[in-house]
């Protein structure tokens, strides 16, 4: 019932619709009921269009579902979930297709559920500091409406322009923010939700505290694995008095690692600190011409906001402590036009070293921040002694990493090399007590880590959640977990070496 | 319900599973219900092993930390071992480069934030009832003022280790902030008092202590002005770390919390007495209460006050209020986040009592929020609903029906009979 195995190597193009009788049955029964709920054009069935959604943000993995369906509200988005548990049909949920994980990837038999359509900015209340949305809703649109009112939606990933907050919410997205205000996570309050029996029930509220288990706190973040919200309750933020955005250049990474390690000592806590290293850099200036501090080895991005007068003095001692560790230049920037100058370099940095590379993985691995220089140093030796070059881009102040590991797929052996430097770092990332993803999520992409992190009694454990909410596993099957529990079944005790550790590993990635 | 209920190879097995295994004292019983043995485990190898044994005999567990709310939530229908964690107190890791602190469940707050404290930063939680566990802090879910800024346990745990009902020890998250990878089983675990699994140890993200606070506080005639005053601070710039409101007989008093930087304290306390008006007064010493209940949470069981928990829309503020003042009870919390609490002192009559419960909860109701009955003597808890309404009900059970199928994990302590 997975799809793993249909999507196994990359650029595997995933095959037709099951040739199965019941799957096919499953997927027109679906199709009815889809076109007698919705408009002509929400209903896809043709190859052709089909394969427009055959990919999510990460574009090596790629199957093209048997039928994509575009709800317009949530009563409709449920009689669909409801026709697919009936007759066991997958689905999989998509809002944007952002994502950098495969965790919308279609699945072949199944129904892909785009959730474009659904929109609406219920409501934003700024007396209770809410917003209700639609998944579909981009991200940026929720500050974009909160903004008059002085308020903002505080999780910004770098694709906020056009990321929708239903992928949010499954991903339980971060962004460069998330040091000081949390991710999806912290600022998801209630829910509208679709159970995998395609009822519709509510989770959280307005009201902190809900009675009750946690369960939307459980669904965040669940990558689409336990259901699908079709209506969002969101905390807004109030807008800052001040925001000051500091540019500083380094001559190493270690100075600009020692820099923010001694503004954490100082009981600072900045919005943001991102660094970048000198390929990164490299590679943001030939792509926008950032105008980073010339020969810089690292930089560091640090964004304090608040109270003006708070931010007056944190920004003195950031400047002293930056100095103090070697910075050989210091921008500051205030107003809007000039940070977002600043921010350009960084925000731009996945998409520019396609500048200096033909091809290259964004990689996405968490260490605990005082690892830092001991990490960096093990992946320059890695690139060293691989020839594959790495470029570092990362979230300093909660040691949230994204290498950038380039390639060129024109030579031969070349993608395996860097798809090894990739994984050797997710190892390093394990070994100093860290994640396999900080925001990008497990996905397709990395469950076979999974069990690396985690021992099986843990991921037994997990999947518990997994077997109350959706007991056929039919909603986004495949992803997150190396291997679904049967639910019901009862599970032994396991002893000795983890067996799914060893197939994880020698797994083709 | 005594006893009686353990058969002596059940006995035998929790005293081959953990070297501490003692008959229940007058002190031990949870909410009124007297356990059969009191099992407190060494490390939690030993829990795991009692859960093992538990599970092959059939026989109810209720976790207990350090026992300072044992009374909350419904009574268990059944203890048979009760699992004192207390002796699983140590403070594991504090790394304090990477501001994060780990613990065992049976460590208290207090003994954390002397360890944290050292080193200038604090687990941002406030210690509401005093003498808490960190185990037991996780499954009741305590906030108190502090929580504006820094949010509650859901906010800071970012790592959880459980021994599930059938002694599978299990974890999830890990030690950095910034962690997506599976399932977030420590959501699940906050608040669920005890019925999911035992909490064993915790991984919180800490923040920076401030160098300096200070308290303004205001007067507030009617529930509009404590909303009008609640509304004005919320939306200023002076980025406060809490807004409580005290509220009693139609009236009461709204305080505001800075916390940061010594003269950036002081500057924020002007702007904000400014907007409060030469009524205002500050005070770098909490309002009456800091951050406990307005009940007295060690009273012995026939003094016990009904403690109420109040959750609405930061707009129902006034509502939530003039429902107080209506029905005579004094209020208390987070006017910024729109959490309050009540204490009904002992003595009067449940269907008072009752009253007071459903008038108060329609308002909270109707503002999107909830009330629980969060302690109460016995008569009230039998005769008012103590979880009201919950919603997705049935998704809980499920979640309870894999976790602990055979129903043996703080049975009936929690909402709908879970």
């Amino acid at each position: 019932m997975t799809s793993t195995t249909e999507v196994g190597t990359k650029d595997d193009v995933g095959t037709s619709p099951g040739t199965s009788p019941s799957v096919s049955a499953g997927i027109s029964a679906v199709a009815d009921v889809a076109r007698r709920l919705l408009t002509a054009d929400g209903v896809i069935t043709e190859r052709s269009r089909l394969r427009t959604y055959e990919c999510d943000g990460l574009a090596h993995y790629r199957v093209i579902p048997a039928l994509v369906v575009m709800p317009e509200d949530a009563a409709q988005l449920a009689a669909i979930v409801r026709a697919c548990a009936e007759h066991q049909v997958p689905y999989v949920a998509r809002g944007a297709g952002t994502g950098l994980s495969g965790g919308a990837l279609p699945h072949a038999e199944g129904v892909l559920i785009v959730t474009s359509r659904m929109r609406t900015i219920t409501d934003v209340r700024i007396e209770d500091q809410r917003a209700v949305v639609e998944p579909g809703v981009i991200n940026l649109d929720v500050t974009r409406a909160a903004t008059p009112g002085g308020y903002y939606y505080a999780p910004d990933p770098s694709s906020q322009q056009i990321c929708s907050i239903g992928g949010n919410v499954a991903e339980n997205s971060g962004g460069a923010h998330c040091l000081k205000y949390g991710f999806t996570t912290n600022h998801v309050l209630g829910a509208d939700f679709v159970t995998t029996e395609g009822d519709i029930v509510p989770l959280g509220g307005t009201a902190p505290d809900s009675p009750g288990y946690d369960l939307l706190g459980a669904v965040v973040g669940s990558e689409g694995t336990l259901g699908i919200v079709t209506s969002v309750i969101v905390k807004l933020v109030r807008l800052p008095e001040q925001v000051r955005t500091i540019l500083v250049g380094f001559e190493s990474t270690d100075q600009a690692g020692a820099a923010t390690s001694a503004m954490i000592s100082a009981g600072i806590l900045p919005a943001a600190v991102e660094m970048m290293d000198a390929l990164a850099i490299e590679a943001a200036e030939a792509a926008v011409h950032c105008n980073y501090p010339h020969g810089a080895g690292a930089v560091l991005v640090i964004e304090l906001d608040g109270a003006a007068i708070e931010v007056e003095q944190e920004y003195a001692e950031v400047e002293r402590l930056c100095n103090e560790n070697g910075a050989f230049e210091q921008r500051l920037a205030t107003d809007p036009a000039d940070r977002a100058l600043i921010w350009k370099g960084r925000k731009s940095a996945f998409a520019a070293v396609g500048r200096i590379s033909p091809d290259y993985i964004v990689q996405d691995g968490v260490i605990p921040r005082t690892a830092l220089p001991e990490v960096l140093k093990a992946i320059a030796d890695l690139s060293g002694d691989s020839g594959v070059r790495v470029a570092n881009v990362f979230h300093a102040g909660d040691g949230n990493l994204h290498p950038l590991v380039l390639f060129d797929d024109s030579i031969e052996g070349a993608g395996e090399a860097a798809e090894e430097v990739s994984g050797a770092i997710l190892d390093l990332c394990i070994e100093h007590g860290g994640s396999i993803t900080g925001e990008h999520g497990v996905g397709m992409d990395k469950a076979k880590y999974m069990p690396r992190m985690y021992t099986d009694e843990d991921l037994d454990t997990m999947q518990l959640v997994r077997c109350a909410f959706d007991p056929q596993n039919i909603s986004n099957p495949g992803k997150v977990f190396p291997t679904p529990r049967l639910c019901g079944e009862v599970p032994g005790r396991h002893k000795g070496a983890h067996p799914l550790a060893e197939a994880g590993i020698a797994e083709v990635f | 319900m005594s006893t009686g209920t353990l058969d002596r190879t059940a006995r035998e097995a929790i005293d081959s599973a953990c070297a501490d295994v003692q008959h229940a004292g007058g002190a031990d019983h949870v909410d009124g219900v007297s356990p059969g043995l009191v099992a407190r485990p060494a490390d939690i190898d030993q829990v795991s092993e009692v859960m093992r044994a538990a599970s092959a005999h059939g026989l109810t567990v209720v976790p207990r930390g350090r026992g300072t709310k044992m009374s909350w939530g419904l009574p268990p229908l059944r203890t048979d071992v009760l699992l004192d964690v207390s002796a699983l107190d140590k403070v594991l890791d504090h790394a304090a480069g990477d501001l994060i602190v780990a613990a065992q469940a049976g460590a208290r707050l207090h003994d954390v934030q002397e360890v944290v404290g050292g080193q200038g930063q604090r687990l941002a939680l406030d210690e509401t009832v005093p003498g808490s566990s960190i185990g037991g802090m996780i499954a009741t879910n305590t906030s108190g003022p502090r929580r504006m800024a820094t949010g509650t346990a859901r906010d800071l745990l970012i790592g959880i280790t459980m021994v599930r009902a059938d002694g599978v020890v299990a974890k999830a998250g890990g030690r950095v902030v910034k962690n997506v990878a599976g399932y977030d089983l420590g959501k699940l675990l906050i608040g669920s008092f005890g019925t999911l699994g035992v909490i064993t140890d915790a991984t919180f993200r800490l923040h920076p202590l401030s160098d300096a606070h200070r308290w303004v506080s205001v007067a507030v005639g009617d529930p509009d002005e404590a909303q009008r005053v609640t509304q004005a601070l919320i939306h200023s710039q002076a980025v406060p770390a809490a807004v409580e409101v005290d509220w009693a007989d139609g009236h009461g008093t709204v305080s505001v919390l800075l916390e940061g930087r010594e003269e950036a304290v002081a500057g924020r306390a002007r702007t904000v007495s400014e907007l409060l008006g030469p009524e205002a007064a500050g005070s770098v010493d909490p309002p009456a209460g800091g951050a406990t209940y307005p009940w007295d949470t060690a009273a012995q069981p026939d003094q016990r006050s009904t403690g109420l928990k109040l959750t609405f829309a930061l707009s129902g503020l006034s509502a939530v209020l003039a429902a107080a003042t209506e029905t005579g009870v004094s209020l208390r919390g987070s006017a910024g986040t729109g959490v309050a609490y009540a204490g009904i002192e002992p003595g009067g009559t449940v269907e008072a009592v009752g009253a007071a419960v459903t008038s108060l909860r329609r308002a909270c109701t109707q503002h999107g929020g909830s009330l629980v009955v969060v302690d109460a003597p016995a008569d009230v808890k039998a005769g008012v609903d103590v979880w009201g309404a919950i919603p997705a009900l049935d998704l809980m059970r499920r979640v309870k029906e894999q976790f602990d199928p055979d129903h043996r994990l703080a049975p009936g302590r929690f909402v709908g009979g879970i």
